[in-house]
């Protein structure tokens, strides 16, 4: 037993916060904002370099191998980061859906592109109206059908076989799309049981890395409110000497700081594809996101009207939160998910607590 | 990253709960804070280290298996899902006893350990003041130094279970000329020293649950001295990491509180509010999130790490859950939830009435809750001091 990150999963954690930090300064940010794709090919082309977008392909496709508890917290600095990209959408749901579904051509096809950051994907599930970011993606693997097994199927459609409706959303780096489309058996990878366990467990690795990107998203904006604190003087003196805004602060590191190892613990439930897997990665999100939508509401707060301008960055972040927030689920769709499997089944297990001798 | 326990870890556990199972009084002990309900936790103390279970986490030389602190972690999960009885020496083993190991010398911790796990000296803490409660730099009590003893002046108050322990684990100012934090010393002392006075004072449930303390010319030897003379503000910094950060609350403790609340809602489901189905799933969930964080905190610990200032996030959401659950159940519980134990329609219900009042003291004991906030806003955070 041991709930803890290597040095080297911590050593990439670092090199690729250092890196965003360099490609996502918040003024690049709001240039791609004025763009119509609002993402950046070169951008993609790094993260490509960085070995990013190979982290979870297999190795024989020229991917790293590496599974959610690598993942997640590269999610985590991309949340902090603000990015706008879709690697969440690629990395973290697509390639590992096409890698349990696509045929070996298929993967051979996509996989390698992917990894050179040729390609994009995106995912769509019947549980949620938009696919986010489908105008940059090469691929959409899209859920069709109903939940039972004789309907459900996976496709794996060309962008070009798509019609998308562009829903403009709060945060100005969001790209959301209701995407019209027509199943067709070329465009069908998988159906029946496989379908539907393939289908949900993507559901689950979008809801684990909107939660990871929520939590790093938190601790950005406690920061800047932190830092805002020790800069902004009234009454003669910093206002973060007052204890209102000390104690506000603190209460939201509180709620971070244990949305932490609920999310690192969600992230090996889906590497290791365990039985609780649906309560943990349902913990996760709703955890992250209470600490998140806190942290936007006190960030702001700290702030005063400052905070309240297009003008100041702290939006970047606030925006990203609430939308992140409703994305994968609603906290009380997550908490109603976990009270199921708590309350009315024979009781989901306490980690520990419950462990059988 | 691996969650699962290792073969090893799982054969402890079968060994903790195959001898709890064997051992935990079948009827829960009265109150440890009457006379009766303390000799009898007491003698489970006895039992507990008869069969070695009293730390398991100590070494063995001071009565305790050498395990690790996972193992430990195993260990409370057996001993609050076997029901096993409170702790009643718990200011001994899990604050006093650690701070010795890091600050005691070879014949303090000889003397003092192995009685400790015993439960043959029960300990107290004698820090609070009249005039030194979160401000605890204030302390006034004085130690003055006279050839080989210190002669010990002064009030301590709040001292849990001081009305039957053995011992009390102080914090005195030895240099009078001294401000605030320097010039303090910690100090052990016998409570049936002469000089030494304990008045009960009863708590909010009506029972005797702390004391004031009060020295007048009580002499004690320099040996009883625990640290330098003038570093009782360090060595007491450390005792509170362990408090507020580890050792005294595990996460078990939480787990089996929110399994008791899962049951009480299952129970009361039909015609509970349903409002209150979330308000369970909150408790749980927070639970188990605090049970995962120790875990983290502990496999830190075992890879050379140190708990610094995350002690008073710690502090802040075990007490706050704490309060929750108990709110809760009393929600669920509606009418009744104001029933004494002894009432006729209580059932079991008492407890949870019982748990409710002491919840309320979490945020206020080792350490106020205000007091944490401080403390992760000017440490954690860089916010400027007042
Ligand atoms: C059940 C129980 C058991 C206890 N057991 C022991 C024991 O065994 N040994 C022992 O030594 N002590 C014990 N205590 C005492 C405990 O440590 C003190 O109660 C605690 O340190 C607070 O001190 P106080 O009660 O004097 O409150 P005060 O310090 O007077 O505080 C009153 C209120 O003011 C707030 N406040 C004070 N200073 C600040 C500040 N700087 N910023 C913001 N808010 C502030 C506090 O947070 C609190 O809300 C126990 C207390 C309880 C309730």
């Amino acid at each position: 037993m041991e709930l803890l990150f290597t040095d080297d999963q911590l050593a990439f954690q670092e090199s690729v916060r250092g890196f965003l930090q360099k490609e996502c300064e918040p003024e690049r940010l709001r240039k791609l904002w004025e763009t119509e794709s609002g993402r950046s090919p070169e951008f993609w082309a790094k993260l490509a370099e960085m070995g990013i977008l190979g982290m979870t392909a297999p190795e024989e496709h020229g991917g790293l191998g590496m599974n959610e508890v690598d993942l997640v917290l590269v999610l985590e600095e991309i949340g902090r980061a603000a990015l706008a990209a879709p690697v969440a959408e690629t990395v973290a749901v697509g390639v590992p859906l096409l890698a349990a579904c696509g045929s070996p051509a298929l993967q051979a096809e996509w996989i390698p592109k992917v990894v050179a950051g040729e390609a994009a994907l995106s995912f769509g599930h019947a549980d949620t109206p938009f696919v986010h970011d489908a105008h940059v993606a090469d691929l959409l693997l899209l859920h069709a059908g109903g939940r039972t097994d004789s309907d459900i199927a996976v496709h794996a459609v060309p962008r070009g076989d798509v019609t998308l409706v562009h829903e403009p959303g709060n945060d100005p780096a969001g790209r959301l799309y209701r995407v019209e489309w027509q199943p067709s058996p070329e465009t069908r990878i998988a159906t029946g049981a496989v379908a539907g366990t393939a289908l949900a467990l993507a559901f689950d690795r979008a809801a684990l890395a909107a939660a990871a990107q929520l939590v790093g998203i938190a601790q950005q904006l406690v920061d800047l409110a932190a830092h805002y604190a020790t800069q902004r003087e009234q009454f003669g003196r910093p206002i973060g000497s007052f204890q209102a805004i000390k104690h506000m602060l603190a209460s939201v590191q509180v709620r971070v700081e244990f949305a932490r190892p609920v999310l690192y613990r969600a992230a090996w439930t889906v590497a290791e594809d365990t039985a609780e897997r649906m309560v943990a990665v349902s913990h996760a999100k709703a955890a992250a996101a209470e600490a998140a939508i806190l942290a936007a509401r006190t960030a702001l707060q700290v702030h005063g009207a400052i905070g309240y301008t297009w003008e100041v960055d702290l939006h970047i972040w606030m925006k990203r939160a609430w939308a992140l927030d409703v994305a994968w689920g609603t906290r009380l769709w997550h908490r109603a998910r976990i009270g199921r499997a708590v309350l009315d089944d024979s009781a989901a297990p306490s980690f520990g607590y419950s462990a059988r001798a | 990253m691996d969650l699962t326990f290792t073969p090893e870890e799982d054969a402890f556990r079968r060994e903790a709960r195959g001898w709890l199972e064997a051992h935990v009084p079948a009827k829960p002990l009265p109150s440890m804070d009457t006379a009766e309900g303390f000799a009898a936790h007491r003698a489970w103390e006895r039992t507990l280290n008869d069969g070695r279970w009293a730390m398991v986490s100590w070494p063995e030389a001071y009565g305790g298996r050498g395990v690790n602190l996972i193992e430990w972690l195993i260990f409370e999960e057996e001993y609050f899902r076997a029901g096993a009885p409170g702790r009643v020496n718990q200011n001994g083993i899990f604050l006093l006893g650690p701070t010795l190991m890091d600050y005691g010398t070879d014949a303090q911790k000889a003397r003092h350990l192995p009685r400790m796990a015993a439960g043959e000296d029960v300990w107290a803490q004698g820090w609070s003041e009249p005039n030194a409660g979160s401000d605890m730099a204030a302390i006034r009590a004085t130690a003055r130094l006279d050839g080989d003893h210190y002669v010990l002046n002064g009030q301590k108050t709040w001292c849990s279970r001081a009305v039957f322990a053995d011992w009390i684990f102080c914090i005195f100012r030895t240099d009078p000329e001294s401000q605030r934090h320097r010039g303090l010393t910690f100090i052990l002392v016998p409570l049936d020293a002469e000089g030494v006075k304990v008045r009960p004072i009863a708590q909010l449930d009506g029972e005797t649950g702390f004391a004031e303390v009060f020295f007048d010319d009580v002499h004690v030897p320099v040996e009883n001295r625990l640290g330098d003379e003038g570093a009782g503000w360090r060595v007491a910094m450390a005792t509170a990491g362990f408090e507020r950060g580890l050792m005294l609350r595990s996460p078990a403790r939480f787990q089996s509180t929110a399994a008791r609340l899962v049951a009480l809602y299952k129970d009361e489901a039909e015609q509970a509010d349903p409002a209150l189905r979330d308000a369970v799933v909150r408790a749980w969930m927070d639970a188990e999130a605090y049970c995962l964080n120790t875990y983290r905190t502990v496999s830190r610990l075992m890879s050379g790490g140190s708990i610094g200032a995350e002690a008073s996030l710690n502090k802040i959401f075990w007490s706050e859950l704490d309060v929750h659950m108990h709110e809760t159940a009393l929600s669920l519980l509606e009418a009744r939830g104001q029933l004494l134990p002894h009432a006729p329609d209580a059932g079991n219900v008492g407890r949870w009435l019982d748990g409710y009042l002491f919840s309320l003291a979490g945020p206020i004991y080792a350490g106020t809750n205000e007091i944490q906030r401080n403390v992760i806003a000017e440490r954690l955070l860089g916010l400027p001091k007042a």
